[in-house]
């Protein structure tokens, strides 16, 4: 078996420039602010509060990669959100139903929603730009029609703690909180354990191409910024609620579109449909199911929003899926489907969030910042096509 | 007689790649030059240099044309001097009118209004040149590929072409449009009009050029005039001799594998229409059975109804796999029933041409490859490696994008990827559409290795030379039905086309 030749450095990183790409810009972008502002950009309590603050974008765009891979978007995920923090706020606090069954039940009604968008997308092949654009002005008007125009809370604790909860610490009573530096330390050395467990396995089969230097720097990286993270946490509140469900979610849809069949599938279909369904993939099944996955996201994050407002209010969510899609396409997505990942989608999502957390620090007016977003977006799909034009 | 182009020294490079060295070219005025070449011999790139995609101070070397050293910067200028190249793929707009595509870029105009009576009366002239009668106005969508590609060549001449550059015009013709085709082309040289033409089909180089080139790996290997020698070009094109086109076979034929009963099926769109009429047919354990017809007598709606009514509605009929009657009525069905299918249309329906070999391959039997839907990558490159080796592709590795691969190793990605299913039976869509006769001979004989591993082989082609010389057995189809069956002994293109004909004049029997 001719194993193809291990590549030097240079090219390696030239020909992954994409993902180190962003993972650089990332750091740079945060180098800048933390410097910028004199340090307050990483102080404990405003790291948490960016964590809180882009909870629900991150967890959105999870769903909306695996919309755009398949070649689709999603216009309506600001509105559900929207919508099911307001049906949450109204089964809460005027039917005073417990919250476990509301949590779920807006789980299932955030499914149903994509379900009803999905539908028509997959099976009567409407394009999802229309389907979603209606359901985006359909949940808009049913948010101001199930809050009747005012405002409604505030909830209970337990609802809270969806988003502004902390995980306790079990060891003792001051700071740094020991179970967040425990919790962090372990998920560095998961992640150590499992990177290095996959490289053996890569190599055994000849299919790994990224040199020692290159994975060891990236590992070491990540586990210092995994560490200090969790230390600067710690020495505030220790590690939010939403932290860990973000981190639960990326690990599992990290997995899914990486490893398993279904992942697979998924970016076949967004490659090429046809060949995909004369391939035996179950197309519109697929289809229909990532939307089902959205509309279930959309619903959590929107609970996750209202949550940490302590709020349903007629305005939540009102632009979120703009954020969400640039997430996806800064990370990486194509427009066309059939490529992007999610740890992609993830920085991108970031990328946004330490922009938007760092110029309102700055104190740069709402104006700017929308430009500056505007030109970032544009700036990362540029550099996507330049680099594909180079090397195609 | 004079060059009226002549290209001395043409030497191109893409980063890593020396698509061509050293390329002489000479093209008499007034003659019809064809050039020969197996996919990737640098046809396409020399066709783009000469008519300025890749402009001047790209390459090295020189183009003369008529008489002075051209220096193009694009297709503007070469267009500007009537150099005019009609791609394989066909550059025309199908919702706009046949006048509206002919004056494209190129309208007559007073003061940026259009002349639309002045635009109509030239277009009906020009269609005239090029034998259509269809009204100026009708849209070009609604036009079959052969007319289309006359609507083309009346383009060229709106614009005052002197040298006609056509890239495989009839690859995607049936037989009597392609002989219009030619026809046409022999008509343009009576009138002064100088052709380059790019093609795989030895017998219609025979037919109209004067002089061939051919070109291997990039360069110039020969030049040769009337009368041409099929056998001389093909030697020059693989660069060895070729005892034989189709690898010999001694057929061990078995049971009954596949039969289909009493298909019918009608047009997805057009409800009234039926497209299969009645077809039965069977394919035995070990066979290569063909079925031949003209384009668009439904052969491959016939194939495509049958595995997982990927074609069609109202489908009726039945399907039989060593006499059980089965449900292939969704490709996952038909998968499981042990069916497989390759597509004529290799990049729009066969592959996912931005992923690498290994994901094709293994994409129609993922579970084969992974535990509990978890994807074994190990399992899964042993796979795409095995099958990489077993049908000799050309790569530097399995994790090759196939869109950089050429024809022939693309078809065999393609049929990595059923191998992979472990069909019973493989109906072949014109499995060698499109790739050079050193790969055509591999895929033969890649065909005749699954018949010898007792599967049962369909091949739908268009090549009747190659039908003859695969199969055990030939079906005849025309307009939706089966018109004949022939043995391989009783066979030829006479019997064959004489079927068609008479089916033609009796309606459909």
């Amino acid at each position: 078996m001719a194993v193809t030749e291990t590549p030097t450095m240079g090219s390696y990183l030239r020909s992954n420039m994409r993902e180190y790409g962003i993972l650089i810009a990332l750091v740079l972008i945060m180098v800048f602010f933390q410097v910028a502002t004199d340090g307050t950009l990483l102080r404990p309590v405003n790291l948490t509060n960016l964590f809180l603050q882009n909870s629900y974008i991150i967890i959105m765009a999870l769903g909306m990669l695996l919309v755009i891979v398949t070649g689709h978007i999603d216009l309506s995920v600001g509105s559900v959100a929207g919508f099911v923090g307001a049906l949450a706020a109204v089964m809460i606090v005027h039917w005073q139903l417990p919250v476990p069954v509301v949590f779920v039940a807006c789980l299932l009604a955030g499914a149903l929603i994509g379900a009803a968008q999905g539908y028509w997308i997959a099976y009567w092949r409407i394009p999802s730009f229309i389907v979603t654009l209606a359901g985006m002005l359909v949940f808009r008007g049913l948010t101001l029609w199930l809050l009747e125009g005012a405002s409604v809370g505030p909830f209970p604790k337990l609802f809270q703690s969806l988003s502004t909860g902390f995980v306790p610490d079990f060891f003792r009573d001051e700071k740094p909180n020991l179970t967040a530096m425990i919790l962090g330390a372990l998920a560095a050395g998961a992640i150590v354990w499992l990177s290095v467990r996959a490289r053996a396995r890569h190599q055994r089969y000849g299919i790994e191409d990224e040199p020692f230097v290159v994975f060891a720097v990236k590992n070491a990286l990540v586990c210092f910024a995994l560490l200090f993270i969790s230390y600067l946490l710690a020495t505030y509140r220790g590690l939010p609620n939403v932290l860990i469900t973000m981190a639960v979610l990326i690990s599992a849809y990290t997995f899914l579109t990486q490893s398993t069949t279904i992942g697979r599938r998924i970016y076949a279909i967004g490659g090429n449909e046809k060949a995909a369904k004369l391939s035996g993939i179950r197309t519109d099944r697929l289809t229909f199911l990532t939307f089902v996955n959205m509309g279930m996201l959309a619903a959590l994050a929107g609970m996750i929003f209202a949550a940490r407002l302590n709020t349903a209010t007629p305005k939540a969510g009102v632009g979120f899926e703009l954020d969400v899609i640039a997430a996806v396409f800064i990370g990486g997505a194509s427009m066309s489907g059939g490529s992007g990942k999610i740890v992609g989608a993830v920085i991108g999502a970031f990328i946004m969030g330490v922009m938007n957390n760092g110029m309102s620090i700055l104190g740069i007016g709402i104006d700017y910042q929308q430009v500056i977003k505007g030109l970032v977006l544009l700036a990362a799909v540029i550099f996507d096509v330049y680099n594909k034009n180079k090397q195609g | 007689m004079t060059a009226i182009m002549e290209m001395r020294g043409i030497t191109k490079t893409f980063p890593g790649v020396k698509a061509l060295s050293n390329v002489n070219l000479s093209v008499a005025q007034g003659e019809i030059h064809a050039i020969c070449g197996e996919n990737g011999a640098g046809k396409s790139t020399l066709m783009k240099v000469l008519s300025g995609v890749y402009p001047h101070g790209s390459y090295d070397g020189d183009i003369h044309y008529e008489g002075d050293t051209v220096a193009f910067k694009g297709i503007a200028d070469s267009e500007h001097r009537g150099i005019i190249i009609i791609h394989q793929e066909l550059a025309l707009v199908p919702l706009l009118s046949i006048a509206e595509n002919i004056f494209l870029g190129n309208e007559i105009t007073h003061g940026g209004v259009i002349d639309w009576p002045e635009t109509y009366t030239r277009t009906r002239e020009l269609l005239k040149k090029v034998g259509l009668s269809e009204a100026p106005t009708t849209p070009v969508g609604k036009l079959g590929v052969g007319k289309q590609q006359l609507v083309e060549i009346a383009k060229a001449l709106s614009k005052k072409v002197k040298l006609l550059i056509l890239d495989e015009p009839t690859a995607s013709l049936q037989e009597n449009d392609s002989q219009k085709l030619l026809d046409l082309m022999l008509e343009l040289k009576a009138q002064g009009i100088t052709s380059i033409i790019i093609s795989h089909k030895l017998n219609e180089i025979r037919r109209v050029a004067d002089t061939v080139t051919v070109l291997r790996d990039g360069a110039t290997v020969s030049t040769m005039s009337t009368p041409i020698s099929e056998e001389r070009i093909i030697r020059d094109m693989v660069g060895r001799d070729m005892e034989s086109r189709y690898p010999d076979r001694t057929p061990n034929i078995g049971q009954v594998l596949m039969e289909v009963e009493g298909w019918n099926v009608w047009h997805p769109e057009q409800a009234e229409r039926q497209m299969i009429k009645n077809v039965s047919f069977n394919v035995r354990a070990g066979e290569v059975v063909g079925i031949a017809g003209l384009m668009g007598s439904g052969r491959t709606e016939l194939a495509m109804s049958v595995f997982g009514k990927s074609y069609g509605q109202n489908i009726s009929g039945q399907v039989k796999i060593e006499g059980q009657a089965v449900d292939t009525s969704t490709v996952n069905r038909a998968i499981d029933a042990g069916l497989a299918y390759v597509t004529e249309d290799r990049k729009g329906l066969g592959l996912i041409l931005e992923d690498p070999i290994i994901r094709n391959t293994t994409l129609s039997a993922l579970q084969k490859v992974s535990t509990r839907s978890v994807l074994d990558r190990g399992a899964e490159r042993q796979v795409a490696e095995e099958y990489r080796r077993a049908l000799r592709i050309r790569t530097p590795g399995v994790f090759q994008q196939v869109m950089n691969l050429s024809g022939g190793n693309q078809q065999k990605v393609v049929l990595s990827k059923w191998l992979f299913t472990d069909p019973k039976v493989l109906i072949l869509d014109e499995p060698t559409r499109g790739i050079d006769v050193g790969a055509k001979f591999e895929i033969y004989n890649i065909i005749n290795e699954l018949a010898a591993q007792g599967r049962g082989i369909v091949m739908i082609s268009s090549e009747m030379p190659e039908l003859l010389g695969m199969c055990d057995r030939i079906y005849v189809m025309n307009e939706g039905a089966f018109v004949g069956e022939l043995s391989r002994e009783d066979a030829s293109q006479e019997r064959i086309m004489s079927m068609i004909v008479r089916g033609d004049k009796h309606g459909g029997h």
